[in-house]
C-alpha cells in the first residue's frame, strides 16, 4: 500500500486557504468548513489534519500518530499516506513549496 | 432563495448549523425572480447592530457554524463590516451573498480585514442587455468589475446565476466568463418559483429541450475545465419528478432571520398563511427554535399525509418543500406537487404546459418594484 502513495515522506502540507479547519465544541469533533459546506471529521482524521500546519513533514505526522495511538509506525504510515491522498484529491490540503 | 439542501455531512443533533441573516429587504436591483416577499414593504423595521450581534451570539451558542449575510442587498447596511467581524470572532465561517452593487474596493478590503471568508455574487447574464432585463437596472459592468476585485483580493467566490428561459441559451458563454474571472464555483441555479418568480413563471420557465441542451453543455465544460472550476447545475424541480430535500427538512439545520427579526425555517416560509412566526425582539432564539409552534409544525414526519407518510423516500426528501405545497395545492402538509407521486403533480405539469403555450416575451416581466433604492453605479 505504501508503494501506491505519491507523497514524499518529507513533504509538508497545510490546509488550503478556502477551508477553515477547527475544533467545534458543539459537535465534539474537528470540522472543515468551506463555501456552503461543512465536513465533520472522525478523531483520527482530525488528529492528522491538525498536524497539516505547514511545519510537520508526513514522516513527523506518522511518528506523532504512532505515539498517540500506541501503534507501530509501519502500521500507521500507509494509513496516513492514504488519508493525505484523499485530502489532497478533495483540495482540503496543499503541499508547501 | 430556497436551497435544495446544503452540502454537509453532519446533522445538527437537533440544533441549527446554518444561520442566514437577511439584513435588509432593500435592494438596488429589481429582479424579476427575486425570492423576497412580494409584500416586503410591510417588514422594513430592521434590527439594530446590537440586535443582530445578539442573534449571532445566541445561534453560535446553539451550535450554528456557517453564517450567511444576505438580503435584499446586505451591503446597504453600513454596519456590515462590524457584523462580519463579530461573526468571525464568534467562530463562524462567514459568507456574503451579494449582487455586488454597493461594494467598492475599499469595502472589500475592510471586509477581508473583518474576517470575511467567502463571497457569493449573484449574476444575471453574460449579455449586458439580458442582465438589464432580468435585474431591472443596468448593472453588468459594475458586477464584472466587482467580480474581478473580489478575485484580486483572494476571496473564494461562488458565482450564482439564476437560470431561466431568458438566459439558458447563454450557458456556454456564462461558463466561459466565469472561467475567465477565475471563480472556484459556478452555480447555475434554475429559478425556483416563489414570490416574484412565481408571478413571472410563464415568462421564466425554460423548455425541457433547453434544459437538456444546457445540461450537455455543462457536462462538456466540466470535462474541459477539470478541477479548476466546480460547476453546479441545479435542475428545476418542476421537471425532475422528485421533490428537493428542502432545507434538509423543516426546522432541521437551517435558521433564517428576516430583517425585522422574525425567525423562519427558510426565507420563503413567511409566505405561508396562518402561521405566526415569532421574532427575536419578543422571544429567546433557542426557545423559538425548540419550542415554538411554527418550528415544530412540520418537523420530523408525524405531520405527513399520504403518499409521504408511507413513502420509502421520506427520509431523503422530507416530502419536499412545504412552501411550494402551500403555494400550489393550498395545504403545506400535502406532498410537494413537484413529486410525481403527489396527487397534485398535474398542477406542476399544467404550469409547464402553460409556460410553453404562453408567448415568452421578456417585455412582460414584472419587476420587483418595492424596497428599491437607487444606487450610484
Amino acid at each position: 500500500m505504501a508503494d501506491s502513495n505519491n507523497h514524499n515522506s518529507l513533504a509538508r502540507f497545510s490546509i488550503a486557504p478556502v477551508f477553515m479547519f477547527r475544533w467545534e465544541e458543539s459537535q465534539q469533533a474537528h470540522v472543515l468548513m468551506y463555501p456552503e459546506g461543512i465536513v465533520k471529521l472522525n478523531p483520527t482524521a482530525g488528529e492528522i489534519l491538525t498536524r497539516c500546519n505547514g511545519a510537520n513533514t508526513v514522516e513527523d505526522i506518522v511518528h506523532q500518530l504512532s505515539e498517540l495511538f500506541c501503534e507501530q509506525p509501519e502500521f500507521i504510515e500507509p494509513r496516513v499516506h492514504q488519508f493525505l491522498e484523499v485530502c489532497h484529491g478533495k483540495g482540503w490540503i496543499q503541499p508547501q513549496s | 432563495m430556497a436551497k435544495a439542501g446544503s452540502n454537509l455531512n453532519l446533522d445538527g443533533q437537533g440544533n441549527p448549523v446554518w444561520l442566514l441573516l437577511e439584513l435588509t429587504y432593500k435592494c438596488p436591483l429589481k429582479c424579476a425572480f427575486c425570492s423576497n416577499p412580494t409584500d416586503l414593504d410591510a417588514h422594513q423595521d430592521e434590527l439594530t447592530t446590537a440586535e443582530w450581534k445578539k442573534v449571532m451570539h445566541d445561534a453560535r451558542n446553539m451550535g450554528a457554524m456557517q453564517i450567511g449575510f444576505s438580503g435584499g442587498e446586505p451591503t446597504l447596511r453600513k454596519d456590515l463590516e462590524e457584523l462580519v467581524a463579530e461573526a468571525n470572532d464568534l467562530g463562524y465561517y462567514t459568507n456574503l451573498i451579494t449582487s455586488g452593487i454597493g461594494l467598492t474596493r475599499k469595502r472589500l478590503e475592510n471586509l477581508k480585514k473583518a474576517g470575511l471568508r467567502h463571497i457569493q455574487l449573484g449574476f444575471q447574464s453574460s449579455d449586458p442587455q439580458t442582465a438589464h432585463w432580468l435585474a431591472g437596472v443596468d448593472c453588468y459592468e459594475k458586477k464584472i468589475n466587482m467580480a474581478r476585485e473580489i478575485k484580486a483580493l483572494g476571496f473564494p467566490m461562488v458565482l450564482n446565476v439564476p437560470i431561466s428561459s431568458l438566459n439558458i441559451h447563454q450557458v456556454p458563454d456564462i461558463i466561459s466568463l466565469a472561467a475567465d474571472i477565475g471563480v472556484e464555483y459556478l452555480e447555475l441555479a434554475n429559478v425556483q418559483y416563489y414570490n416574484w418568480a412565481l408571478v413571472n413563471r410563464d415568462q421564466l420557465m425554460p423548455t425541457r429541450e433547453a434544459l437538456i441542451a444546457a445540461e450537455a453543455q455543462v457536462a462538456e465544460a466540466r470535462e474541459q475545465l477539470g478541477d479548476s472550476m466546480t460547476i453546479f447545475f441545479v435542475i428545476p424541480d418542476y421537471y425532475e419528478g422528485r421533490p428537493k430535500a428542502c432545507m434538509n427538512g423543516w426546522g432541521s439545520i437551517h435558521l433564517t432571520i428576516a430583517p425585522d427579526g422574525v425567525v423562519l425555517p427558510c426565507s420563503q416560509a413567511r409566505s405561508l398563511p396562518g402561521l405566526d412566526f415569532p421574532g427575536v425582539r419578543d422571544h429567546d432564539l433557542a426557545s423559538i427554535w425548540h419550542e415554538s409552534e411554527s418550528f415544530n409544525l412540520y418537523r420530523g414526519d408525524s405531520w405527513m399525509k399520504e403518499p409521504c407518510r408511507s413513502c420509502s423516500e421520506k427520509e431523503q426528501d422530507f416530502g419536499g418543500c412545504r412552501c411550494q405545497a402551500m403555494l400550489l395545492t393550498g395545504d403545506a402538509a400535502n406532498a410537494d406537487p413537484a413529486c410525481s407521486k403527489s396527487p397534485h403533480h398535474h398542477i406542476v405539469q399544467d404550469a409547464v404546459a402553460s409556460a410553453l403555450a404562453s408567448k415568452q416575451d421578456h417585455s412582460r416581466l414584472i419587476a420587483r418594484d418595492v424596497g428599491w433604492v437607487p444606487t450610484e453605479m
